[in-house]
């Protein structure tokens, strides 16, 4: 009876009561965490301009803009070699974050599109565009009219496989 | 002349009669063809088919334009009688513009020029392959008057009011109540008109004899006082632990959040993997909470959801999922009129459901990247919640039962071949578990 009352009395969009609490929660900051030390209060700040993460990577120097996409487009190339070059993460990393509207097949035609949720999504080997390793990789780092920024979902290392993959695709499509 | 050919193979095997009717319909479609011939080529630049204008717009064009709505480029309802009115600009125009627009606007075209500007130097990517009808159909498409908005009026939505299942429950209920109390009522007036029979008749009706009240029996028997007083306490103790145990649960836990977010739509009905947003799952301890930038990946364009998506909302969950989407637009600083960020953000406050105390240690990466577990296993079924709650409860018990069962997956793995042989002789089994491998020992998840 007492059981029965008690969960009668618990909701469920409240957090259930915690026993010593002070083993629960954290002393340091957590993830996300409401804090006064820090602007606009939370935890979660940007990292300074400029900054570098730690490793050998380096800062994506060609600009965000259209004179950028063309110099993308036709000077950068991919920095993997034959060996790098992983296609089975490449697709794994394509159909999580460019499949959903680009197709498993690279042919425009993913779920989304196919729900019409989002229109106009080309083929890869559409004439128009004639992409390549740069373009896609600017694309990708940047976005480009409809198509959002994918540097935050995608390292480096991940992009050039992704775009490795594109590129496969594109030579299947063109067959 | 091919149609006529066709139609004398066809008729081959007819009478000799029909000769003459044969060739008068060869001869009238010939001049058919013809006549369909002259009117075509006076008019192939004009007669699009707004059908499939629309599949070439929406495999074409969508991608930056919208027809009532500007998008990366302007919007194209009646581009073709706007610019003849306005810019005094032909058909051979836009031909020239749609094909190589970047060709025009390096050749100073002045108007080409003044488009390119105003859209901040976004090239329209050269469509080279439409050819003159493609261009007549989707200019069709763009001619064609909106579509009248179909659905009238929403009808407000009242929470208290009870589902339109209930309404018959009730009616069946209340018939029930209604007849028991008319049995009652029956039984009452027979027992009495009995009684009135005996009552005339002079029969004594046996009056029942004072007995012990049961209660007082109860209070006398010490023996029976034993036993319940140990059972009272027994299952008090059995509630009692239950509820300690469970205090510091949160399974089950089901917060509002400040945007109402569906996993049902987003994850289920349009299939995006978990990944697609909690990305981070892949590479590091926090699944993370997606930031509002991937919400506008898709949302940039995407900025109402359809009638009937909306209507079910309402309908369903009360929920105004195109207010949602606004709410979004306010928080992410996106000016959706002028396509634009303005630069005015403020932080969403979501509420964190799932949360591990600070002494135990969790790594997503590990399980998702290393251990190839589903989401789900752990979440349970996201991609039918339509608000998310923890699925799991998230215990140490919990943790270690999945740890016992599961098996690892080595194959094809040189990180575990040599502890994998080790291991497989010590424990004398072909397949390791998770708890094998050390997934108990203490110092893994606390330190």
């Amino acid at each position: 009876m007492v059981f029965a009352s008690i969960v009668a009395c618990k909701k469920d969009t409240r957090p259930n009561y915690q026993f010593m609490p002070n083993m629960y929660e954290p002393v340091g900051y957590e993830a996300y965490q409401d804090s006064d030390a820090f602007p606009q209060g939370m935890e979660a700040q940007l990292p300074a301009e400029g900054s570098i993460p730690r490793g050998d990577h380096m800062p994506f120097e060609i600009e965000n803009t259209n004179d950028g996409y063309l110099l993308a487009k036709e000077t950068l190339i991919s920095p993997l070699d034959s060996m790098q070059i992983d296609s089975e993460k490449g697709k794994a990393l394509y159909d999580i974050y460019c499949g959903i509207c680009h197709g498993n097949k690279g042919k425009g035609q993913g779920k989304l599109v196919k729900r019409e949720k989002i229109l106009g999504v080309p083929s890869y080997d559409d004439a128009g565009r004639a992409i390549t390793a740069g373009s896609i990789y600017h694309t990708i780092y940047y976005g480009k009219n409809a198509m959002g920024s994918y540097a935050n979902q995608l390292n480096e290392e991940e992009r050039w496989q992704v775009v490795e993959y594109v590129l496969k695709l594109k030579a299947d499509l063109e067959k | 002349m091919k149609k006529s050919y066709q139609s004398l193979e066809d008729n081959s095997t007819n009478t000799m009669i029909q000769v003459i009717y044969r060739k008068l319909t060869s001869n009238f479609l010939n001049l058919g063809l013809v006549f369909l011939l002259t009117f075509s080529t006076s008019l192939i630049a004009q007669e699009g088919d707004p059908v499939k204008g629309k599949t070439l717009f929406n495999t074409n064009c969508a991608s930056c334009h919208k027809l009532d709505k500007k998008m990366t480029g302007p919007a194209l309802r009646n581009v073709e009688a706007r610019l003849a009115e306005e810019q005094g600009l032909d058909r051979e125009w836009l031909n020239a513009w749609i094909r190589n627009s970047a060709g025009m606007v390096k050749s100073g075209d002045a108007y080409a020029n003044k488009i390119y500007n105003e859209y901040n130097g976004t090239a329209m990517t050269a469509f080279p392959q439409l050819t003159d009808q493609d261009i007549s159909d989707i200019l069709a498409y763009t001619a064609e008057p909106p579509a009248e908005k179909v659905d009238g009026p929403v009808p407000p939505i009242d929470p208290n009011q009870p589902p339109t299942g209930g309404v018959s429950n009730k009616l069946i209920l209340g018939a029930l109540a209604i007849l028991f109390a008319l049995l009652a009522i029956a039984l009452i007036l027979v027992r009495q008109t009995l009684n009135r029979f005996a009552e005339a008749k002079g029969i004594d009706i046996a009056k029942e004899d004072k007995s012990v009240p049961i209660w007082k029996a109860f209070a006398q028997n010490q023996f029976l006082v034993l036993v319940t007083v140990i059972f009272f306490l027994l299952a008090s103790a059995y509630f009692v632990f239950g509820y300690l145990s469970q205090i510091g649960v949160d399974q089950g836990y089901e917060p509002v959040q400040p945007i109402h977010y569906s996993h049902r739509i987003h994850a289920g009905d349009n299939g995006i993997d978990c990944k697609y947003c909690h990305s981070s799952a892949r590479v590091s301890k926090h699944s993370g909470i997606p930031s509002l930038n991937i919400c506008m990946n898709c949302h940039k364009s995407i900025y109402e959801v359809s009638a009937e998506t909306q209507q079910e909302g309402l309908d369903e969950y009360g929920v105004d999922y195109n207010a949602e989407i606004q709410k979004l637009y306010k928080a992410v600083g996106w000016d959706d009129a002028e396509q634009k960020y303005t630069g005015e953000t403020e932080p969403v406050k979501w509420v964190r459901i799932h949360n591990l105390p600070d002494f135990a240690y969790f790594n997503h990466s590990q399980h998702v990247t290393v251990a190839g577990v589903e989401c789900q296993t752990c979440h349970g079924p996201v991609e039918e919640m339509e608000v998310m709650y923890q699925y799991s409860p998230l215990t140490m018990g919990w943790c270690i039962d999945c740890h016992r069962k599961t098996e690892v997956n080595v194959k094809d793995n040189a990180y575990y071949t040599k502890i994998h042989e080790q291991l497989s002789k010590k424990y004398g089994v072909e397949k390791l578990t998770a708890a094998q491998m050390g997934g108990l020992e203490c110092g893994k998840c606390h330190y």
